[in-house]
């Protein structure tokens, strides 16, 4: 017990780092994967391709790489982020945008075609019909996806220790160091750490899904 | 909604101007930024053909390092694809166990393994098991992880083909006097293989993603050899290779993975097509599955 009260300001937060990390970069992709699908299915090619081709290659590139690039290989072009914080929140959010904009696809392409049939019957234009007839259904259809991305983008976080971000798995490094005896006890405590952030969020999401699901 | 185009009327002559402005508009800003990102490049120096020669200049030893720094991330990642199917499969039929004391078990380790973070996993491979005893090395640590995180992914996977396969065949197999075993052996799974194959091979396309984890363990994979190579280079040399080789990596990784990516899909087409498998659905592939580096914890319950 007297490892976590020592210890207690560097868990803490190196949690809170961790959360923010999690919770900015979901807004992000949130918005960015929103922008993306609305990209993929709209009239205008270049967009769709330029969409298309964003969420193949994320799709492919190891999340490692993307950090990767942001934090080491763009200071050769000049370029540098503000902080090492801003740079995983953007690696983060470039990436998870990428499987946003696959699950709102795939909850775009489960709304039926009479759907936006009606709407266009009712006269409703492309980004009317989009905004108020299928992209609410869509965004209720790809709750539990959108929620397995967000808890994977909370475990993927951790990738930003390797970048020196000091999150929770950066804590576990330094306090593993510092505490080679309770080894055991300082793991523990990273993984109820990863738990608290992902254990309530997957049953509020079950919660949000029994709430909002449609009935078809 | 299969096609999209129900979202948008045939164009008229004006919606078809405005689409062309738009199409105009668009290409527009893509070149912009292409020819940004090219003018930055090519201000900084980074587009001169001597600097990419270093690239295939095989007497400074980087095409030979890269190579291998390629064969030893397929390396980890085939040792965690063989282990991580084998046990997922063990750990799939223990999920589906009748017995009590094998399944309660089987489901604690599959959610805990699927709960925390591959890197998490991997670090404790790294700096737990020396302490309990355990040799362990870098190449060591991230096999083990990944295969750890995997088994459990990848039991989830099986579980959920063997499970799929329709339930009169399991009761027909009983009916006919099939002990369980046999039932599981030459019914279920001959069928729920076909089933999970796409689905199986997409996520080795992630673990192959996963093993870049090792740039942080510094097990030498790509990643670790090019930051590495930057640091010999620019001794002798000055930094002027290191976007080069930081792009050689990433590009090989992409490339890999997309090759994977478009082998999953050929299988899967081979699948949907043999006759056998004619009553197979498509299996959606979960984002969290995609994602790698953790899954997610949402289980149906």
């Amino acid at each position: 017990m007297s490892f976590l009260a020592e210890n207690w300001p560097v868990l803490r937060d190196a949690f809170l780092t961790t959360l923010s990390l999690a919770l900015l970069s979901g807004l992000f992709s949130l918005l960015l994967g929103t922008v993306l699908v609305a990209m993929r299915v709209s009239p205008v090619a270049p967009l769709r391709g330029l969409a298309t081709f964003y969420v193949e290659v994320f799709r492919n590139t190891p999340l490692t790489v993307v950090f990767f690039f942001l934090v080491f290989g763009i200071v050769q072009i000049d370029l540098s982020f503000p902080s090492r914080f801003i740079a995983a929140v953007s690696a983060l959010s470039l990436y998870t945008s990428a499987f946003v904009a696959e699950a709102l696809r795939s909850g775009i392409n489960a709304v039926p075609p009479g759907q936006a049939e009606a709407a266009r019957a009712l006269g409703l234009d492309f980004g009317q019909t989009l905004r108020q007839v299928v992209l609410p259904q869509a965004f209720r259809t790809v709750v539990p996806p959108l929620g397995n991305v967000w808890i994977a983008l909370a475990k993927n976080t951790s990738i930003a220790a390797g970048f020196a971000v000091s999150d929770l798995t950066a804590a576990l490094t330094r306090l593993s160091n510092a505490n080679a005896d309770e080894l055991a006890l300082v793991f523990a405590a990273i993984v109820v750490g990863y738990l608290v952030i992902t254990l309530p969020s997957a049953a509020l999401f079950r919660l949000l899904e029994r709430r909002v699901a449609i009935v078809r | 909604m299969s096609t999209s185009s129900v979202l948008f009327d045939l164009p008229g002559p004006r919606a078809r101007r405005r689409q062309r402005i738009g199409t105009v508009v668009g290409l527009l800003v893509v070149a912009g930024l292409v020819a940004l990102a090219l003018w930055r490049l090519g201000s900084n120096g980074q587009l001169e053909g001597s600097r990419w020669a270093i690239l295939f200049d095989t007497r400074t030893n980087v095409p030979q390092r890269l190579l291998s720094a390629l064969v030893d991330t397929l390396k980890v990642a085939a040792v965690g694809m063989v282990a991580a199917t084998v046990l997922g499969a063990l750990l799939a039929v223990g999920r589906l166990s009748d017995h009590l004391w094998v399944r309660i078990p089987v489901t604690v380790v599959v959610e805990f393994f699927r709960a925390v973070p591959l890197l998490v996993l991997i670090l404790f491979c790294l700096l737990f098991l020396p302490v309990i005893g355990i040799p362990t090395s870098a190449f060591f640590a991230l096999a083990l992880g990944l295969t750890l995180y995997n088994m459990a992914v990848l039991s989830e996977i099986f579980r959920a083909g063997i499970l799929s396969v329709d339930r009169g065949q399991r009761e027909a197999a009983f009916a006919l006097g099939m002990r369980k075993s046999q039932v599981m052996s030459l019914v279920l799974v001959p069928q729920a293989v076909r089933r999970m194959l796409p689905v199986l091979v997409a996520q080795l396309v992630v673990l192959l993603k996963d093993s870049s984890l090792g740039f942080i363990v510094a097990y030498p994979e790509l990643l670790r050899t090019a930051r590495s190579l930057v640091e010999t280079l620019n001794f002798q040399f000055g930094p002027i290779y290191t976007f080069q080789l930081y792009v050689a990596a990433g590009v090989i990784y992409i490339v890999v993975n997309v090759l994977l990516s478009w082998l999953a899909r050929v299988i899967e087409r081979r699948t949907q097509r043999s006759a056998k498998a004619a009553a197979v659905e498509d299996v959606e592939l979960p984002a969290d599955v995609q994602m790698g580096g953790g899954g997610g914890a949402i289980t149906k319950v």
